[in-house]
């Protein structure tokens, strides 16, 4: 090892304009670099204004050439701006691009030092720890792998649905996957949208029927993803599409099982509690598919083993009690996740009264009160189903923006609370208060939409409300729900009593977020939420290459930032699908099976599944198509048998020594 | 203990978090002590307890290791197989007589520059209440190993 070739490396240490030479002294580093490292095998050192301008990058090319360079170090900004830059020049000049090294004086030592003499003494260790491990770096080669132009999306509120048609008119085959009997999601159960007011149903539906009817989208309603393996490219997704009891080939859709159907059951799902299906039913009119669901657990048939009304009336003999849960399996080489959020459970916050005070509502419930196909056919009444309310108090951020449940902020609730407002001073011409924090009405429309609610007469009053209860102090309080609060504006405490509350309950990652993270290889963050790749730049894309993410999984938002990041995922998946390949980093651990001693202590660490052990040889081998590279097996080899490219004990230890100057020509005693 | 001791630190930092809370805080131009020298690891999961062994040997002063916050690592939980080994490295490191404090762990996701750089120049002043290791110079007085210690004899 000692006796190793000596590769021939240059150094280029770049000034950043006065980003790094204001504070490091550029001139100074590129001379004690080739001066001191020498014996390293530096044969050149230069120092340039830009070295990622074009004629910085030129230099570097040239000195390949020329010098016949096998190893290159950059002294610049970090590797996430511009590794890519200088890996492309190299390999424009003949050199393997995995023998570049950068060495981050920017962000590591000019930005964040300002003693000159000291930032330079520590931008002499970077790059010293940055020769020594280029010398170990390996040339290495991108792993290609076909992309299997089906895609699977996860979720089919508007966010999936948006993203499953942009990729089905692109002519590519879809996979959409929806927990529910239908697809549509929460934005299914809104009356009106804001700012427009649109009617909910009436521009949803439209794209509802299309998912369903589009020869590219397979349509798995009533399904769950139980099992994910491989890679980017592909996947191999098994789904479970739970029993309907309702043969779809004969089923039409005509909906007399429904009508037939004896039992009826308390609907807290699509009607959020207020209303009642059947036990046979689709969960609303315009449901897609069209199919009923039986529910097995409230059926009668399937509890005392007499009725079959459905099957009885059925005039296509489409009922089948003995229909079992299949399970499908899918070949698709990416994958979108648009699964949603939960309502923040009102419960919670007890002093608001929900579940106990009756007419105290969620926004869900208030959504399903106020839609003409709701429970009350659109008439906003109390919860005894006939009295108008004379006033209505709307409290805003329940359960977000609070240290005792959610910190976020849900994004959608000011603009909902408006909307509600609107809504009831529209239908009722009640009295209406809107309890807010503070007034968030950013994007298109959306503050002149508070304007207008502002010019009907609806009442603001800033502060949060410390309880809402039915023990009236003074003769005006009873009967009525007294909202306690401290009018922020005025300095004063104030008892309003109203007649109905409705509270604007936050939106949550779905319970089993953290679950479905796990089965695709994704992380939440410490709130729950799917992680973006980027919070800004590549807020769709995961860390897990061929997983992307879309809509509320990701973080509150309202419609419009739902559709935009279903279409931004599917321009993701389009462009993966038209490259027909991938290029893998080639970063991956790789087990020498002359020295495994079959331990399997690796096995169990690898949290992608991609080491296996091969009963016949008793060794342990890893999968590069699903290893991603993370080296935790690396480190835990007691036989040393594992490697990991890009980033080898040889490399690191060697930059140890490096940032430690113990690399230095030593000097004679 | 001198005067003016200055510690050398080797500070451990995973590629998708503490490293770009690294770049995030040199963006935003916050000041830090800059006695830390910086290796970029794929994940804390990567982090071999004998790179800290080395580092200590080889003249580092305390070693600093950083990753992702618990629940948010980008291997899904490699990062606490760091802290396994994190707080099995501390009872060696106390057994070799090295004070177990001379190795710190701490998360810090790619937002938190600010926690990045004020937890640095934390343990920085922590080292150097500790004062310095000086292996370095008894390491030097031994034999050159420059080869890896060969782990086949281990395995056999």
């Amino acid at each position: 090892m000692s006796e190793k070739k000596l590769e021939r490396v240059g150094v280029y240490v770049c000034h950043c304009g006065t980003n790094i030479a204001g504070t490091v002294d550029v001139v100074s580093l590129a001379k004690w670099a080739e001066e001191k490292l020498k014996h390293l095998g530096v044969v050149v050192a230069r120092e340039y204004k830009f070295m990622c301008s074009s004629l910085g990058q030129e230099l570097i090319e040239k000195d390949i050439k020329e010098l016949g360079l096998t190893r290159v170090v950059v002294a610049a900004c970090s590797p996430h701006l511009h590794e890519k830059t200088f890996r492309t020049a190299a390999k424009n000049a003949g050199l393997n691009p995995y023998l570049v090294e950068l060495a981050s004086i920017r962000e590591q030592v000019s930005w964040v030092h300002t003693d000159k003499a000291v930032a330079t003494e520590k931008a002499k260790a970077v790059v010293a720890g940055a020769v020594s491990r280029v010398i170990e770096n390996k040339a290495l080669e991108e792993i290609k792998v076909p992309i299997n132009p089906n895609t699977l999306i996860v979720g089919g509120g508007i966010a999936g649905i948006q993203a499953a048609l942009e990729i089905a008119n692109a002519g590519f085959h879809v996979y959409l996957v929806e927990r529910e009997p239908s697809i549509g999601g929460h934005m299914a159960q809104f009356d009106k949208t804001f700012p427009t007011l649109d009617c909910a149903a009436c521009i949803l539906t439209p794209r509802m029927v299309e998912a369903g009817t589009h020869p590219n989208i397979t349509l798995l309603t009533w399904s769950e993803v139980v099992n994910v393996s491989g890679y980017v490219g592909s996947f191999h997704v098994t789904v479970k599409k739970k029993a309907r009891f309702v043969n779809e080939e004969l089923c039409t859709g005509c909906a007399i099982c429904q009508e037939k159907c004896p039992k009826k059951v308390i609907d807290d799902v699509f009607e959020a509690g207020l209303g009642y299906r059947k036990a046979i039913y689709t969960p609303f009119a315009q449901a897609v598919p069209k199919f009923p669901v039986l529910d097995k657990e409230n059926c009668t048939y399937f509890i005392k083993g007499t009725c079959k009304a459905c099957e009885k009336f059925c005039p296509t003999q489409a009922i089948d009690f003995n229909q079992q849960d299949q399970y499908v399996d899918l070949d698709v080489g990416n994958i979108i996740l648009a699964t949603g959020y939960d309502l923040f459970d009102a419960r919670r916050v007890s002093n608001y009264g929900y579940g106990r005070l009756p007419n105290v509502f969620t926004n869900l419930e208030f959504e399903r009160l106020s839609n003409a196909a709701g429970p009350t056919s659109g008439n906003i009444v109390l919860r005894d189903g006939k009295t108008t309310p004379k006033s209505v108090g709307i409290i805003h951020c329940v359960g977000s923006r609070d240290k005792n449940f959610n910190n976020y902020c849900s994004v959608i609730c000011c603009m909902q609370g408006l909307k509600f407002a609107h809504l009831v001073h529209e239908r009722t011409g009640a009295t209406v208060y809107n309890f807010y924090i503070d007034m968030r009405t950013a994007y298109k429309a959306y503050d002149e939409f508070y304007q207008r609610v502002l010019e009907e007469g609806t009442l603001f009053v800033r502060g949060k409300v410390a309880e809402v209860t039915d023990a009236a102090r003074y003769e005006h309080e009873k009967g009525k729900l007294i909202i306690q609060v401290e009018d922020t504006l005025i300095g004063k405490q104030r008892r309003i009593p109203v007649d109905m509350v409705i509270l604007s309950s936050g939106l949550q990652p779905r319970h089993d977020a953290k679950a479905v993270g796990k089965q695709f290889g994704i992380s939440c963050s410490t709130d729950g939420w799917f992680t973006e790749k980027h919070p800004k730049l590549d807020p769709v894309a995961t860390m897990t290459e061929g997983i992307y993410i879309a809509g509320c999984a990701q973080g509150p938002k309202d419609i419009p930032s739902s559709v935009a990041q279903g279409a931004a995922a599917s321009a993701r998946v389009l462009d993966k699908i038209l490259q027909k390949e991938v290029a893998l980093e080639p970063i991956k651990a790789s087990i020498d099976h002359d020295k495994c001693s079959g331990c399997r202590i690796c096995n169990g660490l690898c949290p992608f599944n991609a080491i296996a052990f091969i009963e016949d040889d008793q060794v342990s081998d890893i999968n590069p198509a699903l290893c991603q590279g993370c080296g935790t097996c690396v480190a835990a080899c007691p036989a040393g048998a594992i490697s990991g490219t890009g980033f080898s004990d040889e490399q690191i230890m060697a930059q140890i020594d490096g940032l430690l100057f113990r690399n230095l020509l030593p000097v004679e005693a | 203990m001198t005067e003016n001791f200055e510690p050398t630190i080797i500070g451990f930092t995973c590629n998708w978090c503490s490293y770009r809370a690294a770049d995030l805080a040199g963006t935003a131009r916050m000041k830090y002590a800059p006695n830390v020298r910086l290796i970029r690891l794929m994940c804390s999961g990567r982090l071999d307890p004998t790179f800290v062994l080395r580092a200590l040997s080889s003249g580092a002063d305390g070693v600093m290791i950083t990753g992702c916050h618990p629940g948010e690592c980008h291997y899904i939980e490699q990062n606490y197989k760091a802290l396994r080994r994190y707080l099995l490295l501390k009872r060696v490191l106390k057994g070799l007589g090295i004070e177990p404090e001379r190795v710190k762990l701490i998360w810090a996701s790619a937002a938190e520059g600010a926690k990045f750089a004020s937890e640095t120049t934390a343990f920085v002043e922590e080292i150097r209440k500790l004062g310095p290791l000086n292996w370095g110079k008894a390491r030097d007085q031994l034999p050159v190993i420059s080869e890896p210690i060969q782990r086949e004899e281990v395995a056999a």
